[in-house]
């Protein structure tokens, strides 16, 4: 049976539009070093390197692990590429957990990064293609109506999406690393930003960032010798669907529903939303918090904006269950990584790690990432109890 | 470390233009025969799956999300993606079953490179500073490989050539091959030099199409009343991506691996090599200890056929079958990635 794993390391690099002071390699290298410095190991303790990104047109590199293998001091260990989509932080931090959990290791690196900076996310995604309809929109064309279907069946009130962006930056500018730092954000300002794609105004999607994130994750024996609080990994689950079937639910996507279920379980979790701490949860339209709080059975089904709207998930109102106290996806989106630092970040709030957006005490905390025309879903959760 | 079995193996034709057939089209078909094989209906009955591919092949981001669309994940199931080999795709399956998460996982691997000129696109896998600029290509790779061979004295033209013939003969027995025929070495010496020192026939072909398997704990195929080979180790490693750095003439990444798994202890009967190029099956054999009792790559190798991105897992596959049907007790499948032999997996198999 599966063996315990937790993270002893998180390390991260600051996120910001370029990161024009490093190469690729030189960024993945900086979050690399963090992890271990955090971890308090050096680059031949490592067993074995796990790297996940999005696709590779978002640099123009083919399988970039090859040429990144001497940067992640991989060279004559295995090294293994993930990629699942916008999912890919959360899967590649699952994989790597279990080569740990399989016993066939006892300490590995995973890392996972995107530099932005090096082409157009949204013309990476949009190329036609000879056998199916041509988008021509990025993921926010892509998820606007149906953001406008989830309005209409819940009579959501028109400035929930506004409050999440708010909120989501206030948590960001307690973070240095955030990309977007926006202290003095108003309500106002979001309703006045430019609408993009109905009802997504600019300042409710999130930027387009450089950045990567590492961890370090290890065995029981060599987790209870690690200097700081391990996290240990009490739950993960993936699940994936097609985009498109006769009948799907897109607002809320039953992979996402049946991954929560699965993650929870494994956890001992029966009410989310009592039983964890704070959540990190993969938001990169406003829209989607209130959307993502009933997918993931914090909230009855139309009801999701309503704990949105009333302070429940902001750090700054005192809110009982904390979203993004790192400013989430909406303040910080390297794209390949960002369902990973979902997953450090929820690592971090249950090590006491997570300085300015630190959530007090918090013991148990769900990292969750979702991909594709939100099909494809990773989520784990992590403790500072064995359980 | 459980062993886990490989229930069921199938691999498409070689296709050196497969026209206006789509990925799912191309996958499709492949994984009907491993179901049939397993005795299983369809992905439900497996509790993971995994996939290998390139979006660059494609020529579009997310390629691997229509293929998707091949396995019928409705209800939704559990499902990972690597951008690598479809071998590599295995191989967290593999780990997945060693966690007890899983006792069974279905794995395929798919390219379409034929609209492409894959040579010019795998330039791009290179350093995108240093190396990618220059545009050196797959095929250019191999043959400075194969000219500092030639000029070690390690091998001759003939060693290659020789390969080339055996390939050649053996894809003769294989109904997926591309590439077959009775060839002399002479006849293949008398051939013009393409990229030299490496002739046409020195290369492997660009091949469209796909490879599935079906995968599962050894009490899981009992149950399934199966026929099985077993896994008993595998092992991948990776070294500098820096070509000057590396000694070309050895695959280091592959005895390190080899010595992983174990490869020199017991004989083997049988091995399948990734090497998509003549030289590179000389440098293998050696690195992976193999003497002239092992028969290699009885298919014909992927010198007779490349689906790229499906062609390590094929190899294993291939190496599964046979021994299934009795060819030999223990063997060795080899894939790899990256220019040159960058990258390496190597695992060993048994008769049940």
């Amino acid at each position: 049976m599966a063996q315990l794993a937790a993270v002893v390391g998180v390390g991260q690099t600051k996120y910001k539009t370029k990161r024009k002071d490093v190469s690729i390699a030189g960024l993945v290298r900086e979050a690399a070093q963090n992890a271990l410095d955090n971890a308090g190991l050096t680059w031949k303790d490592i067993d074995a390197v796990i790297l996940g990104k999005a696709p590779d047109m978002f640099e123009g590199v083919i399988m970039p692990e090859l040429y990144l293998t001497d940067a992640l001091g991989c060279n004559g260990k295995p090294m293994l590429r993930v990629h699942t989509a916008g999912s890919v932080g959360g899967s590649t931090a699952i994989v790597a957990a279990s080569y740990v959990q399989s016993g066939v290791f006892q300490r590995v690196l995973t890392v996972s990064f995107e530099k932005q900076s090096e082409s157009n996310a949204m013309w990476a995604l949009s190329n036609p293609q000879p056998f199916s309809p041509h988008l021509n929109a990025g993921a926010g064309g892509y998820f606007a109506p149906i953001i406008r279907e989830y309005v209409r069946r819940s009579n959501a009130p028109y400035d929930a999406g506004i409050k999440v962006a708010v909120k989501d930056r206030l948590h960001g500018a307690r973070n240095p690393l955030a990309h977007l730092q926006l202290p003095e954000i108003t309500m106002k300002e979001v309703e006045d930003s430019p609408m993009l794609w109905e009802p997504l105004r600019f300042l409710e999607a999130c930027p387009s960032s450089d950045g990567a994130c590492a961890m370090v994750i290890t065995n029981e024996e060599l987790a209870s010798q690690s200097p700081g609080t391990p996290a240990w990994i009490r739950g993960t689950a993936m699940r994936s669907e097609p985009t498109m079937y006769a009948g799907r639910e897109q607002v809320n996507p039953q992979a996402g529903i049946d991954c929560a279920k699965d993650v929870y379980k494994q956890a001992g979790i029966t009410d989310p939303r009592k039983d964890l701490d704070c959540a990190e949860v993969y938001v990169p339209f406003s829209w989607y918090e209130p959307m993502w709080l009933e997918n993931l059975g914090f909230a009855d089904v139309g009801k999701g904006w309503e704990l949105t709207m009333s302070g429940a998930t902001s750090l700054d109102e005192n809110g009982d269950i904390p979203w993004n106290p790192s400013g989430g996806v909406l303040s910080s989106n390297p794209i390949g990584a960002s369902g990973m630092i979902r997953f450090a970040e929820a690592a971090q709030q249950v090590r006491g790690q997570a300085g300015g957006h630190q959530v007090d005490g918090a013991k148990t905390a769900l990292g969750h990432a979702y991909g594709g025309g939100a099909q494809f879903y990773s989520m784990w959760v992590v403790s500072s109890e064995k359980g | 470390m459980r062993d886990v079995a490989i229930v069921a193996y199938a691999q498409s034709d070689c296709q050196g233009n497969a026209g206006a057939q789509n990925e799912v089209e191309l996958i499709m078909p492949v994984l009907q025969e491993v179901y049939k094989q397993a005795g299983i209906t369809n992905v439900q009955d497996v509790d993971f799956t995994c996939s290998g591919s390139c979006d660059y092949q494609q020529g579009a981001a997310f390629a691997f999300v229509s293929g998707v669309d091949a396995l019928g994940a409705v209800p939704p199931i559990k499902e990972s993606h690597v951008e690598m080999d479809a071998a590599w795709a295995l191989y967290e399956a593999w780990l997945k079953i060693q966690t007890g998460q899983a006792e069974s996982a279905l794995l395929y691997g798919f390219g379409k490179s034929s609209p492409g000129e894959l040579p010019i696109v795998l330039s791009q896998q290179l350093d995108p500073y240093y190396l990618a600029p220059l545009w050196v290509d797959s095929i250019a790779f191999a043959a400075m490989q194969a000219r500092m061979m030639l000029e070690k004295g390690l091998i001759t033209e003939a060693d290659m050539a020789e390969v080339v013939a055996r390939s050649r003969r053996n894809a003769l027995a294989n109904p997926h091959a591309q590439l077959k025929g009775e060839f002399s070495v002479e006849q293949l010496l008398a051939e013009p030099m393409y990229e030299s020192p490496l002739r046409k026939h020195d290369c492997c072909p660009v091949s469209d199409g796909a490879c599935a398997m079906v995968i599962c704990t050894v009490e899981k195929a009992k149950e399934w009343g199966k026929p099985y080979a077993v896994i008993k180790g595998i092992d991948h490693r990776i070294e500098t991506h820096h070509i000057g750095s590396r000694d070309l003439t050895r695959s280091v990444s592959t005895e390190l691996a080899a010595e992983a798994v174990g490869v020199g202890n017991g004989p083997v009967d049988i091995a399948e090599l990734y090497a998509p190029f003549s030289h590179q099956e000389i440098i293998l054999k050696k690195a992976l200890g193999l003497n002239n009792d092992t028969v290699v790559n009885a298919s014909g190798g992927v010198l007779a056929g490349n689906l790229m991105m499906a062609s390590g897992l094929s190899r294993i596959g291939e190496v599964a079958m046979r021994l299934i049907k009795g060819e030999g007790k223990r063997g060795v499948a080899h894939a790899t990635s990256g220019p040159a032999l960058q990258q390496n997996l190597v695992t060993v198999l048994e008769a049940q």
